[in-house]
């Protein structure tokens, strides 16, 4: 467990980073591919086999697909790639400045904190039953209020990419 | 088998979410934008799924799945607003899209 752990943390962040640094979209679209895979056998490692079959199956199958479709649409005759260093001249910098002090906020946070050992779950913590009695019981709610987020997105997607004219 | 302290679960989701920062804040393709903020809803996620299991508690778990759904929605808002402004314009760059400056 603890060297699988740290096998996919180092994927993990490797990967982050690949996505992104790379100059094309296409490769930051694989490196997210192996870090949404890294990131569903951590899910493993939390005993939460549904949400690792999930994020391959929605995260890498749906949504990757759907960036692939926009840059494949998109890079037909010419390529949406990085300007280089255009206007913002001093963008990088305070940027990665700003990312640095927020995660040594959080990391000082969390290891300042108060946790308790993790203590053995129930036998069928995270598996498909459990899981499908708690989304349709306890969280009922929230379960209708995504479905109606997901209506309010196709009605979005239809209205704005199927029209042909806009103005800008 | 040794498990896993829930501090270091915690702090890789931390330091997913500050790659994801960085990346939202230096590039500037909007595709590339979008994959950043994938990584940091990946964070919360995984700082979820590691509390979930810390305290034996099915909510969490629950509440990924409810943000993978919204991430769903979300990847493919952001991508047809990409796909209408490219429609216009021959280049995607977010410095160019300035149409909503007061």
């Amino acid at each position: 467990m603890l060297v699988l752990y740290w096998i996919c943390a180092a994927v993990l962040v490797f990967t982050g980073v690949a996505v992104v640094a790379s100059r094309q979209p296409v490769h930051s679209v694989v490196g997210l591919i192996v870090n949404f895979a890294a990131l569903a056998v951590l899910f493993l490692t939390l005993s939460a086999e549904f949400l690792a079959m999930m994020q391959i199956i929605i995260y890498a199958g749906a949504i990757l697909v759907l960036f692939l479709f926009v840059i494949a649409l998109l890079t037909i005759g010419n390529q949406p790639v990085d300007r280089g260093e255009g206007r913002l001249v001093f963008q990088t910098v305070p940027s990665v400045v700003a990312g640095a002090a927020a995660l040594a906020l959080m990391a000082i946070g969390v290891r300042a904190a108060w946790a308790s050992t993790a203590a053995a779950p129930p036998s069928d913590f995270g598996t498909v039953p459990s899981f499908g009695q708690q989304l349709l019981t306890t969280h009922l709610f929230a379960f209708e209020a995504t479905a109606f987020i997901l209506l309010v997105a196709i009605i979005g997607v239809v209205l704005m990419a199927g029209r042909k004219e806009v103005r800008f | 088998m040794p498990q896993v302290p829930l501090t270091d679960y915690i702090t890789l989701a931390a330091a997913l979410f500050a790659i994801g920062l960085v990346g939202f804040l230096v590039r500037r393709n909007p595709i590339t934008m979008l994959m950043a903020i994938e990584l940091m809803w990946n964070a919360g996620n995984l700082a979820f799924a590691a509390f979930a299991r810390n305290f034996g508690d099915m909510s969490g778990q629950v509440f990924v799945f409810i943000v993978i759904t919204v991430a769903a929605a979300e990847a493919a808002i952001a991508l047809a607003i990409v796909v209408m402004v490219f429609r216009h314009r021959a280049e995607v760059d977010v410095d160019d899209i300035s149409i909503m400056k007061g």
